[in-house]
Order: structure tokens, then C-alpha cells, then sequence
């Protein structure tokens, strides 16, 4: 039940620094009144930024403003802080059944589910995004299903390929040497013409300028870098000193996905390197 | 500071994590405005960070990745985020490690689309 704004609004101009901001902007937001919502979230969040709740309160906000990438990243920043946060395993769950990804969907539920046992309608949740398969006597996996690949048109990756059973292997992943020579994978635009020639040869001036920048900026070794553009979003990562992966994704999906799915690109390629020599 | 810019920087480098913010001519990597914090020297940041956003918008040129919208440099001790602004201008932002980027990208969104 929505609790009274009035009265949460005192206690917190009585008091701002107090938690009291979590149930006021949840009160707000639940009313629809997202931008004084906000307004209360950020600045409880910049008071508490490691506080979890804060940042699934925004996350949920951001969710209904339908900035969907936006609340997928606070949700899953969330989960770093705390994995067993429940409220960001449902808020997940509910952006990849909206993303028509039910398998990651069914995952995060589940887990949420698993954590809040008493709730009955979670638990219809995932029965019916499992579709009427029996799913409680399925054990849960120990981690979340690897991505559903893409429609788009690409060529298929070679024999020997890095990336060979990879999702969106062969449109999504590019690995390069230093030199901007191709050593595997393939990535395609939309319309599914080849774009890895054209874009290997520029990935070396990306890694250099990356590595320029973080050393002569005293911010440590450089990790990744991701680029947010407006057809496609794309992760650039060096899996070796003297090879860098591109991976890209469409630009609806959260970039913190797609780290993690360069990661995973790295990983291979990094196995598969380590097989040539 | 440019009083055009003077508010929207200000309120960036109020988040929590922010070291510096600036506004950056693309072309030639020259301080337009800035917010920084002790310690960060405005001169390189400004020229590092419009290298970088050259050479990214060549790469997304080529890999049909569009017009950058945000650019994310992870770091092990912080990170170099640039938002392409108003034409020819680069909205630019240094934050320390651990910070909430999640709401540090979208405060510079938002901002670098009213500087448009």
C-alpha cells in the first residue's frame, strides 16, 4: 500500500540524510510521480551509493521511465553489492521476459524465487515464463544461460575459429592482432554486410589512444572501453598484451551485458590462443 | 568558466566520484569550460579525451556502430567517460573507482543533450 507522502516528506526534510528517502521515493514513484521520484532517489543514492536498496529504488524508477538499459546496469550493480538481492533479480527477470529473452528471464526469477519462497505470485511469474514445462524439479543453474543469438545475417565462423559455439559468433566478435590483422571471428552490420576488414584496421589506434589516455591520466591499467553509439553498442577489450576483441550488441541491451559478454569473448579467445601457440 | 557551461558542469562535478568535468572542442582538444578537482590538469585531459573520441568515432564509423552517444573507459583506478555534446563539442568527465557510472552516464547524457 502506497504509504502517506505527506508524512514521509516531513520526517525527511526533518531529516534528509535519514533512510526515510527509500520510502518516500518508492511512495512517489509508486503514485507515478516519477520526477520528483528521481529527484529523491539520486540524491539518497549520492548520500548512500553503496547502498543496494538505493540503487534498485532508482533502478525501479528508471524502469518506469522505460530507460530499460539504464535500470538493467543499476539492477545489475545492485547484484555486485549484493547477490542475493531479490528485488534485482525480479527487476532483471522482468527486462530480459521484456527483451524476449525468457530463458535469463526464467533464471533471475528463479533465483528470486528461490530467495523469497513465500511469494506466490512470483512464483506464478515464473511458471508461466516457463511456458507450462515443469520447472521446480529442474535444478537451478549455477549461472545464467548464455545469450540467445541475434537474427542478424552474417557469415558463419570458420573452421578453427576462436569463437566457434559463441553466441553471435561470426557477426558479433572480432578478434585482431596488434598489427590490425584478423585472427578470428567476424563482424556484421545491420543488413549483415562484413564490416571486420575496415574495422580491425582501426582497432589498434583505439587501443593505443585507450592506453595513452589511462596511463598519462594516472588511472591505472586500462580494463575495457565501451562505445554507446546509435545502431549498435560495442565493448573493445585487449584479451592478450598483443591482441584486442571487439564485441557489439544492439543498443537496446545494457552495456553492462555486453561487458560481460566481451569477457566471455576474451575468455575463448584467450583458450584458443593459448591452444595455436 | 563560461557561464553557459559553468551550471552543467557544476552539477556533474557534484556526484559523488567525479574528479573533473569538462567541455572539450573536438576538432583541436581545447579546454572549452571546466570543473576539476585538485590534482587534474585540464590541458591533457582535454587533449587526451578528444583523441580518444576521434579516433572511437573512426572505429564506429567502420564498425556500423552509428554516432557514439557515450564512451566508457574503464580503468583499474577510475574511468574517462565522454559524452559527444553540441556539435564539435565533447562533454568530459573523469571519476574515481567504486562510484555509481549508472547515474554519473545518465546525468551526462541528459547534459551533453541540453548542451546540444
Amino acid at each position: 500500500m502506497t504509504e502517506d507522502i505527506r508524512a514521509l516528506s516531513a520526517q525527511y526534510a526533518a531529516d534528509p540524510s535519514s533512510l526515510v528517502f527509500l520510502r518516500l521515493a518508492e511512495a512517489l514513484r509508486q503514485r507515478g510521480q516519477l520526477e520528483p521520484a528521481l529527484k529523491i532517489a539520486l540524491s539518497g543514492l549520492n548520500r548512500y551509493p553503496h547502498l543496494p536498496d538505493a540503487h534498485d529504488l532508482y533502478a525501479r524508477i528508471l524502469a518506469d521511465r522505460r530507460d530499460y538499459a539504464s535500470a538493467f546496469d543499476e539492477w545489475d550493480t545492485v547484484l555486485r553489492l549484493a547477490p542475493h538481492h531479490i528485488g534485482a533479480h525480479k527487476g532483471i527477470g522482468f527486462l530480459y521476459y521484456r527483451a524476449g529473452e525468457p530463458e535469463h528471464a526464467l533464471y533471475h526469477l528463479r533465483v528470486a524465487a528461490e530467495l523469497d519462497p513465500g511469494d506466490e505470485g512470483l512464483r506464478a511469474a515464473v511458471e508461466r515464463v516457463a511456458g507450462g514445462r515443469e520447472i521446480w524439479d529442474v535444478p537451478l543453474p549455477v549461472s545464467p544461460p548464455v545469450r540467445d543469438a541475434e537474427t542478424r545475417v552474417a557469415p558463419a565462423p570458420a573452421a578453427g575459429d576462436p569463437f566457434t559455439g559463441v553466441e553471435g559468433a561470426g557477426q558479433r566478435l572480432l578478434l585482431v592482432d596488434r598489427d590490425g590483422l584478423r585472427l578470428g571471428g567476424a563482424l556484421a552490420a545491420h543488413g549483415g554486410r562484413d564490416v571486420s576488414e575496415e574495422t580491425a584496421a582501426s582497432l589498434a589506434g583505439v587501443v593505443q589512444e585507450a592506453e595513452r589516455a589511462a596511463r598519462l591520466l594516472e588511472l591505472g591499467e586500462w580494463d575495457h572501453l565501451t562505445i554507446e553509439g546509435t545502431a549498435l553498442s560495442a565493448c573493445l577489450l585487449c584479451p592478450t598484451a598483443d591482441t584486442s576483441l571487439l564485441a557489439t550488441m544492439d543498443p537496446g541491451h545494457p552495456v553492462g551485458q555486453l561487458a560481460f559478454y566481451a569477457e566471455r569473448g576474451a575468455k575463448e579467445a584467450r583458450a584458443w590462443l593459448e591452444r595455436a601457440r | 568558466m563560461t557561464d553557459a557551461y559553468a551550471a552543467p558542469l557544476d552539477s556533474l562535478t557534484r556526484l559523488r566520484g567525479i574528479r573533473g568535468a569538462m567541455v572539450v572542442a573536438a576538432q583541436d582538444g581545447l579546454v572549452v569550460a571546466e570543473s576539476l578537482m585538485g590534482g587534474v590538469k585540464g590541458t591533457p585531459l582535454a587533449a587526451l579525451a578528444a583523441n580518444l573520441a576521434a579516433r572511437v568515432i573512426e572505429l564506429s564509423a567502420r564498425a556500423a556502430v552509428g554516432e557514439p552517444r557515450f564512451v566508457h573507459l574503464q580503468a583499474q583506478d577510475g574511468s574517462l567517460l565522454v559524452a559527444p555534446a553540441a556539435e564539435e563539442l565533447l562533454l568530459v568527465a573523469v571519476a574515481g573507482r567504486d562510484v555509481p557510472l549508472g547515474l554519473i552516464r545518465l546525468e551526462m547524457l541528459r547534459l551533453a543533450e541540453r548542451l546540444a
